[in-house]
């Protein structure tokens, strides 16, 4: 059944995903791609995976759902048709054909027997490392040193202490995204600052400005 | 068997919402679609997790039905006011003028 399943969502994760690409209105793409999202995170907690499932869900059908309309408000719903008919054509066979050999690999990695299947308790991942974790993870950060913080839990201790450095990386990278988004969007704000305070001039009084302040934080 | 049966259901109705996704003449059909394909998706989960073996996959299950909320109110305000800022109500300037005339 589980099988069956996997199979129904993959076929239905297709059909949607070609009916994204064939269409030109972009309102109905936004659906579509809510309708998507949900059908991955569906695979994702098949896969066991499910705090991703929930990622997916809540970032792909909730938020981007969101961020979409929000772009459809700038633009338009229709998107414009093409111009240049032989390029577009060839654009998309040749996308499609890229697309189609990235998956070919990554069925032929998961075919490769070099490769651990998914699941394998043989795999070097879990013969080495997860062993090693379970007995030391206690004694290198866990209760038994006196200066570290108690953390009994094997879990929390991976998550915490020995996936510090990556959790600084992807700090790291979120910071930087938002610098960059900063730098795109927010450049003219800070110079449009000096604008309100000549109208502060005119009106006069300090107390009537900041009562009219606090009135538009409010609304 | 029983989950199995119901994990039938549930792709059946999964189908059936897609096909009304795809093809919906009008902007709520698929407004709809996308809305009750959230639901079929919680139900789903539910599902899986009984059929797994893993019933705690049920809390998981909850929270989707939480956020299956948020997409469907902003789709909806877009439609109806054309901003996703919008209050619904005309803006309260008046209680403004009222604290700005106290002090």
């Amino acid at each position: 059944m589980i099988t069956v399943t996997n199979l129904a969502l993959l076929a239905f994760m297709a059909i949607t995903a070609w009916a994204i690409a064939r269409t030109r209105n972009l309102f109905v793409a936004t659906m579509l791609a809510g309708i998507y999202s949900l059908l991955t995170a569906t695979v994702f907690v098949l896969l066991d995976a499910v705090d991703v499932a929930f990622t997916e869900a809540a970032v792909g059908a909730g938020i981007t759902t969101v961020l979409f309309l929000g772009a459809l408000l700038l633009t338009d719903r229709q998107a414009k048709p093409h111009k240049n008919r032989l390029g577009h054509r060839l654009g998309t066979y040749g996308s499609m054909l890229l697309v189609a050999l990235l998956g070919a690999a990554l069925v032929y990695t998961t075919l490769d027997p070099l490769m651990p299947h998914f699941g394998d308790p043989g795999a070097p991942a879990q013969g080495r490392l997860a062993p090693e974790f379970l007995a030391d993870s206690v004694r290198q950060v866990g209760r038994e040193k006196p200066t570290a913080t108690h953390i009994p839990n094997v879990v929390t201790t991976t998550l915490a202490s020995y996936r510090g450095f990556d959790t600084l990386g992807e700090v790291v990278v979120i910071f930087t995204a938002g610098v960059g988004v900063l730098m795109l969007l927010g450049g003219g704000a800070v110079r449009r600052r000096p604008g309100p305070r000549k109208g502060k001039e005119t009106t006069g009084g300090e107390s009537t400005s900041g009562e009219s302040k606090s009135g538009g934080a409010g609304a | 068997m029983m989950f199995a049966a119901a994990m039938a259901g549930v792709l059946a109705a999964m189908a059936l919402t897609l096909v009304r996704g795809l093809l919906g003449p009008t902007v709520f059909d698929r407004v709809l679609a996308l809305n009750t394909f959230g639901t079929v998706t919680v139900l789903a989960i539910a599902v899986l997790g009984f059929l797994m073996g893993r019933p705690q996959f049920l809390d998981i299950a909850l929270l989707y039905a939480l956020i299956n909320f948020v997409g469907t109110i902003a789709i909806l305000k877009y439609l109806q006011y054309g901003d996703l800022g919008a209050s619904g109500r005309e803006a309260d300037t008046g209680e403004a003028d009222i604290s700005g005339s106290g002090g």
